[in-house]
């Protein structure tokens, strides 16, 4: 099957059989990446326009390449998070944009629900690449592919996400995605930084980084946002490495074959040190490769397609 | 509507004489199993490929390397469909460069899957020599493009449904002509 949907924006309302096929297509891209020449025709005359309005590498870089090798045009748009906070002034931005037609949208913004706005207001396709606390949805699908690969299979495995849950938009996307392939959740981090109400999302609480990680299959460390300390979340940067941060010598609870996780960028030594960040377990390089392959998975779903759009890509959160 | 069938145009050792004939013409017009490689379209094509290297190994002596081709990504008909074909990806797994590459399709209509292939391979490298072996040839092209094997020629009209049945995916080795009902 193909995806029947205009916009991807969460993971929340996708359906499993939907991620699967997104998982599946992304694993069959992989292959042009170790092409000498890595350009396929796909999305010839596609214009995807990458609106990013918070800072980001990774992520647009990724979005970039990904287009770029289906031979769609790819455009970046950046500015100043300040300027475009407000829904009227978005709307404009967004008006403007469709004048310029464009096929896709890739939107990175600080307003949670900020692409579920454009979804509503634009024909063209809308691709969530972050929106403030809510979801980042491209991340999780990169970290189901990437363990996918690494383990065969998703059902039954345990995953422990660490660190800054309450502000984490890929702990809230990985959580939606990894409970509807069956595997199971449990999450870990100070209690200033664990949302209330989070075990309604099916997955377990735990304050203690070695109960965390002890028998689960992969360990998702999250990166601790240095304004958090002045927010007064934790008490100082050193006391959250000491007792968050995955050293060695903590590593040693985990089973022997855990995978490590870590959606970057990384604060070396704050939630990892740099010895596991390194280490034979981290598969943090793959994630970077996967968001390529998903990325173009997601176009070439979302964009290659003709004739009138699918289904809204969801409802606003 | 279900397509009700109409003939049975080969049985199993129909296709495997068909086959067995391409394998030689292959070895014949190569002069021998050098730089030959195979290459099957999904997903019929890649068992058929499959099926025509053993009968080289069987007679040269020489393991030919078999490729896996997926054309999805170069269809000239992506932006007309309401939802995208299923990708399952392509398995080359050695340099196309230089090869004689003998690619391998169970049916040959319009030839528009053939020309995606085409360039699909000539993005992967440079052969020396591209070849195109079908097991049924129905006519009715529309692009340039002829067949260097033919298994066999079965002329058609357009409404017609052509199935190639194989042991790998159906369970059984027959080719039959089908027809709409009504």
């Amino acid at each position: 099957m193909g995806l029947k949907r205009k916009d991807l924006l969460e993971i929340r309302t996708l359906e499993p059989a939907e991620i699967v096929t997104i998982l599946d297509t992304a694993a069959s891209m992989k292959e042009i990446a170790s092409r000498e020449i890595k350009k396929v025709p796909a999305l010839r005359g596609k214009t995807v326009v990458n609106l990013f309005l918070e800072p980001s590498t990774r992520t647009r870089t990724s979005f970039e390449i990904a287009g770029k090798w289906l031979s769609a045009d790819v455009v970046n748009v950046s500015g100043s998070s300040s300027s475009v906070v407000k829904g009227e002034t978005l709307m404009d931005t967004a008006k403007n944009l469709e004048a310029m037609s464009p096929d896709c949208v890739v939107i990175r913004h600080s307003a949670s629900g900020a692409p579920h706005m454009l979804a509503r207001a634009l024909r063209c396709s809308i691709i969530n690449a972050g929106d403030g606390m809510h979801e980042h949805p491209t991340q999780a699908l990169l970290d189901l592919l990437t363990i996918r690969e690494k383990r065969g299979h998703l059902d039954g495995l345990s995953v422990a996400i660490v660190g800054d849950i309450r502000h984490s938009r890929v702990a809230r996307s990985n959580i939606w995605g990894m409970r509807k392939t069956g595997m199971s959740v449990t999450v870990a981090g100070p209690p200033t930084l664990i949302p209330p109400g989070i075990e309604e999302l099916g997955v377990k609480v735990t304050y203690r980084l070695e109960d965390a990680i002890r028998d689960v299959d992969i360990v998702m460390m999250l990166r601790l946002q240095q304004e958090r300390m002045t927010g007064g979340y934790i008490p100082s940067l050193r006391e959250y490495a000491r007792l968050w941060g995955l050293s060695l010598d903590k590593l040693r609870a985990a089973r022997d074959d855990v995978l490590i996780m870590h959606p970057g960028p990384v604060n070396r030594g704050i939630e990892l040190s740099p010895e596991v960040a390194d280490g034979p377990y981290s598969v943090i390089l793959d994630q970077v490769a996967n968001g390529v392959a998903v990325r173009m998975a997601l176009l070439y779903l979302l964009v290659g397609r003709g004739g009138e759009a699918g289904e809204p890509g969801g409802v606003p959160a | 509507m279900l397509p009700r069938e109409k003939a049975q145009v080969l049985d199993d050792q129909g296709i495997d004489r068909a086959l067995t004939r391409i394998a030689h013409e292959i070895l014949e017009r190569a002069g021998g199993a050098d730089a030959l490689a195979l290459v099957g379209i999904r997903t019929r094509g890649v068992s058929l490929a499959r099926r025509i290297a053993e009968r080289l190994q069987a007679i040269e002596g020489v393991k030919i390397p078999v490729g896996v081709l997926d054309i999805t990504l170069y269809r000239d008909d992506l932006g007309l469909k309401a939802e995208m074909p299923v990708l399952r990806g392509t398995d080359i797994p050695f340099p196309v460069a230089g090869k004689t590459v003998v690619l391998v399709d169970d049916v040959l209509y319009t030839g528009r899957t053939i020309r995606a292939a085409l360039d699909a391979i000539i993005d992967l490298g440079r052969p020396r020599l591209i070849q195109l072996a079908v097991l049924i040839d129905r006519g009715h092209r529309e692009l340039p493009i002829r067949p260097d094997y033919v298994g066999k020629n079965l002329p058609t009209a357009r409404r017609e449904i052509v199935q190639v049945l194989l042991r790998e995916h159906d369970g059984q080795d027959r080719v039959v002509i089908q027809e709409p009902e009504g």
